[in-house]
């Protein structure tokens, strides 16, 4: 099923694919229903008529768990994942490898690093104020240390123009030294340090609110429509850098811009809710499969994306109540036999 | 170009590719003397000598025989295995971001080695290395049983790195639940995820060794394979190559070189990562070349670092695998901006 609807306007013309707007579509409504479980199912349990009239009558004693806790968390956990998987399908399609994620760019490793030098640093070991960090540093840890991995991976792939090949291999070199320190630095802490810098390694949507929504939903307002302009680029520059500067893209520019917006993506995500595991990776690869489509579709593995984190989130949340599941070893429970599952079943 | 010009011109490439495996060789010898003479507490070249041919017993026969050899040899040993394995595992996979790791090896022993501790109450290094060894053998087969029927008539390079990826994925993600729940399990893994040769014992070299040592074999045995493969499948094919067994082979070898480097030595991965990098520029694309450079340069790699790591920090180590990244990666990263990369 490979059927295209041509869309043209005067212009501007697309091509739609039947089946990649099929698959978006169940997602959108996999999401809702998964949102909407999301809001009723913890500690409390609650009927959707509860959920919209705590959301509507402020008074109510429902307000504060829908408002305050559910929803931002329910819509953090959407967001970053929607973003995670964004970023990973553009880089898997300026790469042209399937391997390749956020973490191949420097912006996961590289907050990972800033951030557990914080954690295990400023612990309890040192007799640092921990509680202020996690509050208030973190995200900001996060996202200095995303955005500056990203810059180092970049500028020393940077020679007389950006060569996907040189800017992976780069990024591998660039992404170990970071996981390293970040090794040797889980080893010098104390253990408990260590267990709570593994929390947020393995990616948490714990007590997440607004103040984490709204930065992640701004910047993926700005960077989605940015991404989705550049998907004829990105369509182009699969086939290689001589064919593509014979076809009349400017190779450079365009691959700059799309590299950025993938950095973005992650760097905020993460600063939100740590390096979720897997999201990135796998969701264009299912999209893909899914879609029945050569390369990954980029909404498709956004919404995909947004769905697998979200579904981790409910069983992070609920399965093992009262102990709660950092959302990414969930994400990747989940998200691996569905990818094996996908792969078994394309054989032909 | 003459049929009387070829002839030299290859003896000539064949001796160069000689000297450079003598050169490599030298480089090992010395990182081995190096590795045997240097540490917490200086040995005389002279003492170290005497210590191997005709031990009395002294401080330093002591230090020698029980804690440097062993240590050594295992370095030796698993540099080896990884730099091998990781060049079969980039050749199978035609990915240069394919490490040894990628078949679910790693994660099989760290899952493996968790789940000993808190389910069996396993605590010594020994039981831990069985455990791990069988973790990785396990995942490995695993993966490639998956990538298999996900290929078609046989495992892709594909659908092998995805498997590996996935499987790894869900091995790590359990690692992370167990560790987080219980503390004395996280205190063994973060010391054996940084990656260490250190404080393992001539035992430890035992146990591990004749799985090297038949990977190494089986390893040498895929080279030809390999080369007809890397012309891509059909061609292969039509070489009159059997696809199906040269991948079964070359996943075999890559199982037993990097799980029994890995149970052993902890997550050293990245050695099998960039050495293939290092030795494709100097042997081209030929595995028969790249195998045993990639073995050589990844052994040099390892007990270099490791002399270091007990240098820089005194009177601490720091663990091999940090060093490594921290030694390897830039000089990698140089590598790969001063030299067009040798594609795959």
């Amino acid at each position: 099923m490979t059927t295209t609807l041509p869309l043209r306007t005067r212009v501007l013309s697309w091509r739609v694919r039947v089946r990649a707007v099929v698959v978006a579509l169940i997602g959108v409504v996999l999401l809702g229903l998964l949102m909407a479980l999301n809001m009723r199912i913890g500690d409390i349990q609650m009927s959707l008529a509860d959920v919209i009239s705590g959301a509507i009558d402020v008074n109510s004693p429902a307000h504060f768990v829908v408002m305050e806790l559910r929803l931002p968390r329910a819509l953090t956990g959407a967001l970053v994942g929607a973003a995670l998987a964004l970023s990973g399908a553009i880089i898997q399609s300026i790469a042209r490898n399937p391997l390749a994620s956020p973490e191949i760019l420097g912006v996961t490793t590289g907050a990972s690093v800033t951030v557990v030098a914080g954690v295990v640093l400023t612990g309890t070991a040192n007799g640092g104020t921990s509680g202020l960090l996690t509050s208030l540093g973190i995200p900001a840890l996060a996202l200095l240390g995303g955005l500056a991995g990203a810059a180092i991976v970049y500028g020393l792939a940077w020679r007389r123009g950006l060569d996907g090949y040189r800017l992976v291999l780069v990024g591998i070199g660039v992404s170990a030294v970071f996981t390293n320190i970040k090794f040797w630095l889980l080893t010098v802490g104390d253990v408990n340090d260590t267990g709570r810098a593994m929390v947020w390694i393995s990616g948490s949507l714990n007590s997440r609110g607004w103040e984490h929504v709204v930065p992640t939903a701004l910047a993926l307002a700005v960077l989605v429509p940015l991404a989705l302009l550049g998907t004829r680029s990105l369509d182009a520059l699969r086939f290689g850098d001589d064919t593509v500067t014979a076809l009349g893209v400017r190779v450079n520019p365009a691959r700059a811009l799309m590299i950025l917006a993938a950095v973005l993506l992650a760097a905020v995500a993460t600063a939100a809710a740590g390096p979720i595991a897997f999201v990135a990776l796998a969701s264009p690869q299912i999209a893909l499969r899914l879609a029945r489509s050569a390369h990954p579709p980029l909404l498709c593995s956004a919404i995909i994306g947004a769905v697998l984190t979200t579904a981790a989130d409910l069983i992070a949340r609920t399965a093992f109540s009262p102990i709660e599941l950092p959302v990414g070893i969930v994400t990747a429970v989940l998200g691996a036999p569905y990818l094996i599952h996908l792969i078994w079943r394309s054989r032909k | 170009m003459s049929a009387t010009a070829v002839a030299p011109r290859l003896h000539g490439i064949r001796h160069r590719r000689l000297t450079t495996l003598l050169a490599l060789l030298a480089v090992v010898l010395v990182a081995i003397v190096l590795s045997v003479t240097i540490g917490s507490k200086p040995v005389p070249l002279g003492d170290a000598w005497h210590a191997l041919t005709a031990p009395t017993g002294t401080e330093n026969d002591l230090v020698i025989r029980s804690l440097r050899v062993p240590r050594t040899v295992l370095g030796v040993l698993a540099g080896i295995a990884l730099g091998v394995a990781g060049a079969l595992m980039q050749g199978h996979t035609r990915n240069p971001l394919a490490d040894p790791g990628l078949l679910g090896v790693t994660q099989g022993a760290a899952f493996a080695m968790v789940s000993s501790i808190i389910l069996l109450g396993v605590s010594n290094l020994l039981a831990y290395i069985w455990f791990g060894l069988a973790g990785a053998l396990v995942a490995s087969v695993a993966v490639f049983a998956l990538g298999m029927v996900g290929g078609r008539g046989g495992p892709t390079p594909v659908t092998l790195a995805l498997a590996g990826t996935a499987v790894s994925a869900l091995l790590a993600a359990l690692t992370s639940a167990v560790v987080l729940l219980d503390e004395q399990a996280m205190d063994v893994f973060r010391f054996w995820q940084a990656g260490s040769i250190s404080g393992r014992n001539g035992d430890v070299v035992w146990q591990v060794t004749p799985f090297i040592l038949v990977g190494l074999v089986l390893a040498m045995m895929n080279a030809p394979g390999l080369n007809a493969l890397s012309l891509g499948e059909d061609v292969a094919r039509s070489l009159g190559q059997n696809i199906m067994l040269t991948r079964t082979i070359g996943v075999a070898a890559v199982t037993l070189l990097s799980g029994a480097a890995v149970a052993a030595c902890g997550s050293l991965a990245f050695i099998g990562l960039i050495v293939p990098h290092l030795a494709r520029p100097l042997s081209g694309a030929d595995h028969r070349w790249l195998l045993p450079y990639s073995g050589l340069i990844g052994a040099g790699l390892l007990l270099i670092a490791d002399v270091i790591g007990r240098v820089v920090a005194p009177p601490g180590e720091l663990e091999v695998g940090v060093v490594l990244a921290l030694m390897g990666a830039p000089f990698f990263v140089a590598l790969v901006r001063r030299r067009k990369p040798v594609r795959l």
